[in-house]
């Protein structure tokens, strides 16, 4: 089936389990999230908000469990799924020596993608850093690094996109460039995932939200039809339940 | 000459393998970190040698080869711990993991592109080891030696760089786990540099054990390796 498409879920993850040594991070974890919407993962430090997406991104092996993305087994289809998702993560993946061009012409050519700078100059347009491209990555602000690292995660247009506390270090302008990239990814045969701290981004990006706690899912809730007080409630009620 | 929608120049220049290659290049013509730090060691050692055994015709025969490689294979020790040292920083090393090829394709690059770098660091140190120990400038039966034996190493070098770079202590843990499994490589060089250098025949066919050594780590260094980078 082709990705995008079709009745299989854009995340599909069963009794996904895993440990770093005697420590289990995620405990048979269930979670589904559908194409054209926005599922915001929230939790405490350390729930697996970002061991869930390591293994989602084919990062990290499950101990156990099962993971499907954009109907692909990450088990036996990782560099299909890994062609089918952008990443953005605390780290900026960004070579600090290289520019800004020269970074995204490099994660270009390790997609095999056509059309590099035509690609190039539209993705940088989008996030705001068309003057920047020359400029190399070590002398960018970190708000600007962010962008630079948001557009490495578009620019083989995704299906999916896996955001981990994308919001960190952006400025207010950068934060609604963000919430429109969000926004405009919930689309048919798009979907995004986000972790975050912040409630009140998650209330207004989110169509759903799941609430992790010691490495499950303890909660889950859409956002559109339950009052804000609701999902506030709860939100405490399990991050409080889980530190 | 076309392949399908792209040129056989699209399909080089767009390959992964080449784009790894090329990004470590960039990267080391802007920092310099691999050349400056390998070539000077390699020097110093090859100095440092010459006047510590002071060579003669009858002993140059002995001595050379052993100072040849300890100069690069120690020097290429220091640059393979760069190698991942710049992939771990910032999450670069996710960076590389996220991109849709095989861990293979992300480890022979990284091989490929130290393997370049150690093999100028001997195109240069070359000619001074041979000004400083008296033998000829021109040794064409060195090249496969110096090509293979570089090979081994940098096969060796790259796959345990890789695992030292998640260590604390990964400028001791390098040396430490490479050395021992690179030694029948590093012995087989040092044998054959000597006839190559000043004639004569090996007891051993040390070349085609070269050979031998650097198919069979080959393929299971990009093994290896895949397991290696996944948490």
């Amino acid at each position: 089936m082709a990705a995008g498409t079709g009745s299989t879920p854009a995340i599909q993850v069963e009794g996904l389990s895993k440990a770093y040594g005697r420590t289990t991070v995620l405990d048979r974890l269930d979670l589904e999230a559908s194409w054209s919407e926005v599922l915001v993962l929230l939790g405490p430090n350390g729930s697996g908000k970002t061991t869930l997406i390591k293994a989602l991104a084919t990062l990290t092996k499950p101990d156990a469990g099962q993971v499907r993305v954009c109907g692909l087994d990450a088990a036996r289809s990782g560099a299909g799924v890994r062609r089918l998702i952008g990443v953005v993560t605390h780290e900026p993946m960004l070579y600090a020596d290289l520019t800004a061009q020269e970074n995204l012409r490099f994660f270009a050519r390790m997609f095999s993608l056509d059309r590099i700078e035509e690609r190039i100059a539209r993705i940088a347009e989008t996030v705001g850093m068309a003057a920047r491209l020359g400029q190399r990555v070590g002398t960018l602000s970190h708000g600007m690094q962010k962008r630079l690292s948001i557009a490495r995660a578009l620019l083989h247009e995704p299906c999916l996109l896996l955001l981990d506390e994308p919001e960190s270090g952006l400025d207010q302008e950068a934060l609604a460039l963000l919430e429109a990239i969000i926004k405009a990814h919930a689309a048919p045969g798009r979907a995004v995932l986000m972790s975050t701290h912040n409630l009140d981004r998650a209330l207004a990006l989110g169509h759903r939200m799941a609430v992790l706690s010691r490495g499950k899912v303890a909660y889950q809730e859409s956002l559109k039809t339950t009052e804000p007080a609701a999902v506030r409630a709860a939100y405490l009620r399990y991050t409080r339940a889980a530190t | 000459m076309t392949i399908g929608r792209r040129t056989v120049r699209d399909w080089l220049v767009g390959a992964p393998l080449l784009a790894i290659i090329w990004k470590d290049i960039l990267l080391e013509t802007r920092t310099k970190d691999f050349l400056v730090a390998v070539l000077v060691f390699a020097l110093i050692v090859i100095v440092v040698f010459n006047f510590a055994v002071d060579p003669t015709p009858a002993t140059v025969g002995l001595v050379a080869p052993g100072a040849l490689w300890i100069s690069f294979v120690f020097g290429g020790v220091l640059g393979l711990a760069r190698s991942f040292a710049v992939e771990k920083e910032r999450g670069n090393m996710h960076g590389l993991l996220l991109a849709p090829v095989g861990r293979d394709t992300i480890y022979f690059g990284k091989m490929l592109a130290s393997l370049l770098f150690m093999l100028v660091v001997e195109a240069i140190a070359f000619p001074v080891f041979a000004v400083m120990f008296n033998i000829p400038m021109s040794a064409p039966g060195f090249i496969p030696v110096a090509l293979l034996a570089t090979l081994g190493i940098a096969t060796v070098g790259t796959l345990f760089s890789a695992m030292a770079v998640n260590t604390r202590a990964r400028e001791v843990m390098l040396p430490l786990l490479f050395l021992p499994v690179a030694l029948p490589a590093i012995v087989a060089a040092v044998e054959s540099t000597g006839p190559a250098l000043f004639g004569g025949a090996n007891d051993v066919q040390w070349l085609p054990f070269l050979g031998v050594f650097d198919a069979i780590f080959l393929v299971v260094c990009s093994v290896v390796f895949s397991f290696v980078v996944e948490d």
